[in-house]
């Protein structure tokens, strides 16, 4: 009987590395599946598929984003600027409200609190907010991309709150003893001393610009102004992919599409990718503060 | 009224840095809520919400008789208990695996990998999943074909999308979420462990008698969390995996695709916002519901 146990044991390891070494490699194999075909030739896709290992290896899908991409580049700079423009924008908001509300001597800093909740609980879903969008003028411009749904997130609100009543009590007082305001405070102790979790809310607000469609589908139908989300969203077929590349529908030349749609792909993961170790450092640290101890 | 003004003035500085966060959520919240109404009425963009015909219950009516009603609302709540499941499982099973794992170098080098698809937007996802699941180049397919099996054309078969969906979710989530458990389990006291040693405990035994209990109400307590959510379908998932696939609907559509077709698509605002507001009032219930569970047995876990 425990001779039998301790050979489980002793199997037991080995299957524990390898049950997670599967999980991490069907998490890898879908991305790097579209980062091969991305790199495929054509033919060889149409040929045989999908392949892990293409035939013939091109740029090809690359390089037709490159020569006629135009709405494609206009997408990646619509993008860049939603997700700068916003997540500071964001971020702003974010890091005042959280002040005052950490704030003892602020009295109605619960009836705040209160206010933010219930948006949480109760929201009037989306025909209110769509018609209150439109009401705003907020349709068919750089507004309507940055604005609506992104701007302000109450729980990373909570985050930066739950976080500034952390930090000793007495910084306050003693700068209410030299005689700084609460906005002298607020900039100049509070943020710096913030700088942790206020990187983690930028974070979670800038990835949350950078994937956003759901705006651009909502508000927008100028195709200058679609994100590249969005763009991908609309190329998912290949006629829409000529549409997306309008010199690229010459009859004696054939449109790399499925090389050129994964490319896009490959191409806005690009700057996820580029910024993971910071994604990964910051973001979990702030999901397990929101979620186990918050 | 002069206590108000007292308090307002005293702590001015205070008031104006919430101000600009509490304008944002009276415009996109708040303010909002008057539209609810149109869900009462037979709404007209030109006529606007005090203009506009009532028409009493009609558009509840015209949704519940409909056979859409119970399509989408089975479905959302289908697949979310799914995803729920599903992923809490997946999830709690990692990270004990991970907890068992002595190598931090592997340990870090998995999580980087199963972490990295939560970073991604289910528009990303969509291709993907189609690099595996097209019924012509898709990898899945020239697997069938290789074992010399008749491959499927998974984009018109409806009843292989919950299972579909839900290995998406699971491929996306699980692992961020397994981080969040495995948190949780760090903070489990480590002399339980050490007198478990000393009572010649097995791994398995620690892992069954000690890890897992004591991990059994942050699990719950998510889990209760997540419940509240349970009338609110996920628009960004099934929009962007299923798009407009009709064929695809008896299985994958939920409410929040019906609502958006029914005023981006059909425009029909009014039934949309009947929908809409028949989705909020069970959803805000839902989260009464188990927050008041969550409150009787885990105290420190309610959100309110």
């Amino acid at each position: 009987m425990t001779a039998g146990k301790r050979t489980r044991i002793r199997i037991g390891t080995p299957l524990i590395y390898a049950a997670l070494t599967l999980f991490a490699l069907a998490c890898l194999l879908p991305m790097l599946l579209t980062l091969a075909v991305s790199l495929s030739d054509e033919d060889s896709i149409v040929a045989h598929g999908y392949r892990l290992l293409p035939d013939r290896w091109s740029l090809d899908g690359y390089r037709t984003i490159l020569v006629n991409g135009g709405l494609i580049f206009r997408g990646y700079l619509i993008s860049f600027i939603v997700t700068i423009a916003g997540s500071f924008l964001a971020l702003f908001v974010t890091a005042l409200a959280a002040y005052p509300m950490a704030n003892p001597s602020v009295k109605y800093r619960n009836v705040l609190a209160l206010y933010f909740f219930i948006t949480m609980l109760f929201n009037g879903g989306l025909v209110p907010w769509y018609l209150m969008c439109t009401r705003l003028g907020l349709t068919n411009n750089l507004l309507a991309l940055i604005v609506p749904s992104l701007m302000f997130n109450a729980f990373n609100l909570f985050l930066v709150k739950n976080f500034m009543e952390s930090l000793p009590g007495a910084l306050r007082e003693s700068a209410y003893i030299d005689g700084a305001n609460d906005l002298r405070i607020a900039f100049r102790i509070y943020m710096p001393l913030c700088t942790p979790v206020l990187a983690t809310v930028t974070l979670f607000y800038a990835l949350a610009y950078w994937n956003d469609w759901f705006n651009a589908i909502m508000l927008v139908d100028d195709k200058r102004l679609y994100p590249l989300q969005y763009i991908l969203f609309q190329m998912r077929s290949n006629i829409q992919m000529l549409d997306m590349l309008p010199n690229g529908a010459t009859t004696d030349y054939t449109l790399p599409a499925e090389s050129a749609k994964m490319a896009t792909v490959i191409l806005t993961i690009g700057p996820i990718v580029f910024l993971y170790p910071y994604l990964q450092r910051y973001f979990t640290k702030g999901l397990i503060i929101g979620s186990v101890k918050g | 009224m002069a206590r108000f003004f007292r308090e307002v003035t005293r702590n001015r500085y205070c008031y104006l840095l919430v101000l600009p966060a509490m304008a944002y959520v009276f415009l996109f919240s708040y303010a909002t809520y008057p539209y609810l109404l149109i869900a009462f009425q037979r709404f007209d963009y030109r006529k606007g919400l005090l203009n506009a015909d009532w028409v009493g219950l009609d558009n509840f009516r015209f949704f519940f008789q409909s056979n859409d009603a119970m399509r989408v609302t089975l479905n959302t709540i289908q697949l979310n208990v799914l995803f729920l499941v599903a992923v809490t499982v997946v999830s709690v099973a990692l990270a004990l695996l991970f907890n068992e794992i002595r190598s931090k170098l592997f340990a870090k080098f998995a999580q980087t990998t199963m972490i990295f698809p939560s970073f991604l937007s289910w528009i990303i996802v969509s291709y993907m999943m189609y690099s595996l699941f097209a019924s012509d180049y898709g990898i899945i397919n020239q697997g069938l074909a290789a074992l010399g099996l008749t491959p499927v054309n998974w984009y018109s078969t409806p009843n292989a999308w919950p299972a579909i969906l839900v290995g998406m979710k699971v491929w996306k989530d699980a692992g961020m979420s397994s981080i969040i458990y495995l948190a949780a389990i760090a903070g489990i006291d480590g002399s339980l462990y050490e007198s478990a040693d000393i009572d010649g405990a097995t791994r398995w035994q620690k892992t069954i008698r000690i890890t897992l209990p004591l991990l059994a109400p942050t699990v719950a307590i998510l889990t209760l969390l997540n419940l509240g959510k349970i009338f609110y379908g996920d628009f960004g998932m099934i929009y962007a995996l299923i798009g407009d696939n009709g064929v695809l609907y008896p299985t994958t559509d939920v409410i929040d695709t019906y609502v958006f077709r029914a005023l981006r698509q059909i425009g029909d605002p009014s039934n949309a916002a009947a929908v809409g507001l028949f989705q909020s009032t069970v959803g805000l219930l839902l989260v009464f519901i188990a927050n008041w569970l969550t409150r009787r047995f885990f105290k420190e876990g309610a959100l309110y």
